[in-house]
């Protein structure tokens, strides 16, 4: 394995728009408000920028393609802007462009914003498109809920959980959820709701009714980062550095071979796994802090506290329902609301994680501050459960 | 001798109850109440023509994937999804035929299905090295509110015609080509126009048909007094009686025209009967199967002792066996195309289908035609250059593998109320194959409650999607509930 990205690269600004259904801003006007809270805390000038990285990932009806939607908004002195799209992890991809160009010492200072606009469609949900000529041909006439919705039924068939049980759980993970964002004055829905609420909320797919499922938000997020000297040289202190970046990538094994169960993420795995090798962590239950998970459905939640081996594989039900990753639980997840919450604006999402990780890391988080948080972990995945990519981000305190 | 080797039958699931389309327009037309008993097969919003041909002919071939045997298709039907692309040749290719076989589409008459059967007759008979298959299928269309809309049935028959071990020898035909316009539907056109019934009956049925039969009878060298077995589709009542009697047939030789549970499934209709007739004949009976339509065309058949042993798939009575009432008229409604409603702008997506994709992929997507792997027997869906096996990514190694005939299970599957469907929630899931490969698919002849993970699923090949711009049917394999496998591991449980 290659040496790895450990501590070779700080973050030294972030910043992120208020999330939410932003009839007020365009996505322009979105990646302004994340770049300008983003560039005042790095507390540096649009020249000492050397690239960027711009990830949304439905350009169609957000953004538009390529690199100029994010050079065009932020006015950037004509430096290079790389476009990544990597379906819901996007964000992830941008910040990953950003960090291994520092680190590969191509840049000194890069640029990292994920944006999305969602809430000009029209209609509520994700925007209905096509993949290709040849997939629209067979595939189901599905939406997203009824995709991750599928992990559920393996998930319950492979550990006798019963449908009831099932439904408290993940009931539970939006319960926490709400509760965690309505700390959040940037989240998209900061309403406190029951679990008798989320139980009977009007059914969207078999078995995720309407508070399974993550807001579908407007928002920017940004994170600008450079090496732990320049950082030391213009000022930073107490840095927070990145531990581990790994993206596992569905080579058709789950969706065309049978060895694949249904009930968890195939890449989520392989990710961690060498996400906490590149880190040097070994017991994750005990050594990671807190947790930013792609909770855009919550059984999605739910399985992955297995898939990052934080949860004894068909436990985790149970852990999530003891209030294990509560925000007074032992590791927190989603302490700011998560993608049910804080809100799923596509390409700023993976960003939008290592911006609450950064914060807590800081101290900077508020109502909702963890005490002395070491590591965080962000995991960020794109498509399906059976066709994906996923993202295992770990960042923390320099040294940790 | 030339006759038929093999035969199947399909009626879809849902049964509209005529009570309830009576009841839903009887302030309409009080008229219809006179016509509110029974129930009619109704189509699911997924299935037509093609699709309920497909199913038939499958009925008739059974599960074996070599079907070579099948040197012609004819394909006889009033409602194909085209005007203009051959729509035997989509039957053809979900059934995987070889593409040397001659497929036709016969049309333009409530006879076409009967004709299919003559041509696939004719062509064994003048030489074909191989079976001939005639199959038909319709989707009856009428206005809401119409007696056509009761008397209708959606349906779909195959027969195969071969010149050794037959079921049922041919023995004699006739035919006459008369332009009596009962009813017509002009190019474009959505709906029948029906002339007066008793006009139809008097000069049409009355005058035409006996002289057919007399002359088929005549040419089988069979007494009018000795056929066992009278087929003449018609949804007029004692009009098959009258027929029967004035060409000499015993009453108790016309067969029952299915009127009370299935309907008239139009030019389908004479061989579903057909089809139906020969699951419970017995040997040396003489059939006589005859059909009405700018003229008539009539065949008589003499069974053997093979027929009382050759059975279908399922055959008409095992789908008929396996309805589902449905007295949701709004259903019907939307099913047929018959209100406006709204869709959401979900609905809104291009279905554009690049008919350059469909073309490569002809066989994966109309004939679920996947790959295996010739040095692991990896088995995978689709077929690809590189294998999906995680130990052994072979290069170059795989050959067609058929998974339509092939029984699976459901692994995970959801109910989405979300996505834009025409019969909501929409079910799909992952499906694994016994023998290997999977497939995430959709689930049709569902209804809430019906799935779990572990149900036995079979494949069954439906329309997709229309692309209403273009006026395209993109057609595609679903899942549906294996209601035989269930009942067998109820029983087995049990």
């Amino acid at each position: 394995m290659a040496a790895g990205i450990r501590d070779k690269v700080a973050i030294i600004g972030m910043g992120c728009s208020k999330f939410g259904e932003r009839w007020d801003a365009g996505p322009d006007d979105l990646m302004v408000e994340a770049y300008l809270e983003a560039m005042g805390d790095a507390g540096i000038e649009p020249s000492q920028l050397d690239a960027a990285w711009f990830s949304t990932h439905i350009d169609e009806i957000g953004t538009g393609k390529g690199g100029t939607p994010l050079s065009l908004a932020l006015r950037l002195p004509n430096i290079a802007v790389t476009r990544v799209e990597n379906f819901c992890a996007s964000g992830s991809e941008a910040f990953r462009g950003a960090v291994y160009a520092v680190a590969a010492g191509a840049a000194d200072i890069a640029l990292a914003v994920g944006v999305e606009k969602l809430k000009d469609t029209g209609y509520g949900g994700l925007p209905v498109g096509n993949m290709g000529t040849l997939i629209p041909q067979t595939s189901p006439n599905g939406s997203a809920p009824g995709n991750f919705a599928q992990l559920a039924s393996a998930y319950r068939t492979k550990h006798g959980v019963t449908k009831e049980d099932l439904k408290r759980a993940i009931a539970h993970v939006s319960v926490k959820s709400h509760a965690n964002g309505s700390k959040n004055p940037k989240a998209h829905l900061r309403n406190v709701v029951t679990e008798e609420q989320v139980i009977g909320a009007p059914m969207i797919a078999e078995p995720l009714g309407l508070f399974d499922c993550c807001g579908v938000s407007d928002g920017a997020a940004a994170a600008i980062v450079t090496t732990p000297e320049i950082a030391a040289s213009l000022g930073h202190k107490g840095l927070v550095t990145v531990k581990a970046l790994q993206l596992s990538v569905s080579n058709g094994l789950e969706s065309q071979h049978n060895s694949w169960d249904g009930s968890y993420f195939h890449t989520a795995r392989i990710a961690a796994k060498k996400a906490y090798k590149e880190a040097g962590v070994e017991k994750p239950r005990e050594q990671i802090s807190m947790i930013e998970v792609h909770d855009c459905f919550s059984v999605t939640e739910l399985v992955t506290m297995e898939d990052l081996f934080i949860s004894e594989e068909g436990k985790g039900w149970r852990d999530v329902l003891d209030g294990f990753y509560d925000a007074d639980g032992k590791v927190p997840c989603q302490i700011d609301g998560g993608l049910k919450c804080f809100g799923h604006p596509i390409g700023a999402s993976g960003l939008r994680m290592l911006y609450e990780m950064y914060l807590q890391l800081k101290g900077r988080a508020g109502d909702r501050q963890l005490a002395n948080p070491k590591l965080g972990l962000t995991h960020n995945l794109g498509g399906s459960p059976s066709t994906n990519v996923c993202s295992v981000a770990i960042i923390g305190q320099q040294g940790a | 001798m030339v006759g038929i080797t093999g035969y199947g039958g399909y009626v879809p699931r849902l049964r509209l109850q005529r009570a309830a389309a009576a009841k839903a327009n009887a302030w309409l037309n009080p008229g219809l109440m006179g016509k509110s008993k029974g129930e009619r097969a109704m189509a699911n919003w997924d299935e037509d023509a093609i699709t309920m041909a497909v199913e038939a002919a499958r009925d008739a071939l059974g599960p074996d994937d070599d079907r070579s045997r099948v040197k012609a298709l004819y394909f006889g039907t009033t409602t194909a999804a085209y005007t203009d692309r051959l729509n035997a040749g989509i039957v053809q290719a979900a059934l995987t035929l070889e593409p040397q076989t001659a497929c036709f589409d016969v049309t333009g008459t409530q006879r076409a299905g009967l004709s299919a059967l003559s041509n696939a007759l004719a062509a064994v008979r003048g030489g074909l090295k191989g079976e001939a298959l005639a199959a038909t299928g319709e989707r009856r269309k009428a206005r809401a509110a119409s007696a056509q809309e009761l008397d209708g049935g959606d349906a779909g028959a195959a027969i195969l015609v071969g010149a050794k071990d037959t079921l049922a020898d041919h023995i004699g035909s006739a035919v006459s080509t008369v332009d009596f316009v009962d009813h017509f539907r002009g190019a474009g056109e959505e709906f029948d126009y029906n002339w007066e019934e008793r006009w139809i009956r008097d000069e049409g049925f009355a005058k035409i048909v006996p002289p057919v039969i007399k002359a088929a009878l005549a040419e089988a060298k069979v007494e009018p007094g000795a056929v066992d077995v009278f087929i003449l589709p018609t949804t007029f009542k004692g009009v098959a009686e009258s027929v029967a009697k004035k060409a000499g047939l015993k009453p108790e030789a016309v067969k029952d025209n299915l009127a009370a549970q299935l309907g008239d499934s139009g030019a389908a209709h004479a061989l579903v009967l057909l089809s139906h007739a020969l699951e419970s004949a017995k040997a040396g009976q003489v059939i006589v199967v005859a059909q009405f339509g700018q003229g008539c065309e009539a065949h008589v058949f003499r069974t053997t002792k093979k027929v009382e042993s050759w059975k279908p798939e399922r055959g008409v009575s095992g789908w008929l066996a396996d309805g589902k009432p449905e007295t949701n008229y709004m259903k019907w409604l939307v099913f047929n195309g018959l209100v406006e409603w709204d869709k959401g702008m979900r609905a809104e997506k291009d279905n554009k289908t690049a008919l350059t994709t469909l073309y490569r992929n002809n066989d994966m997507i109309l004939g679920l035609v996947g790959g295996r792997c010739t040095e692991t027997g990896t088995v995978q869906f689709p077929r690809t250059r590189i294998s999906v096996n995680p130990n052994n990514a072979a290069v170059d190694t795989q050959v067609p593998y058929k998974f339509a005939d092939k029984p699976a299970s459901i692994l995970s599957w959801s109910a989405d109320n979300l996505t834009y469907a025409m019969s909501p929630p929409n079910h799909y899931g992952m499906m694994v194959f016994e023998g290997g490969g999977r497939i995430f698919m959709d689930i049709t002849d569902v209804d809430p409650g019906d799935v779990d993970s572990g149900t036995p699923v079979r494949m069954v090949f439906r329309v997709k999607e229309w692309d209403e711009r273009r006026g395209f049917t993109r057609y595609f394999w679903k899942a549906q509930p294996d209601k035989r496998r269930m009942a067998a591991a109820k029983q087995a449980a049990e």
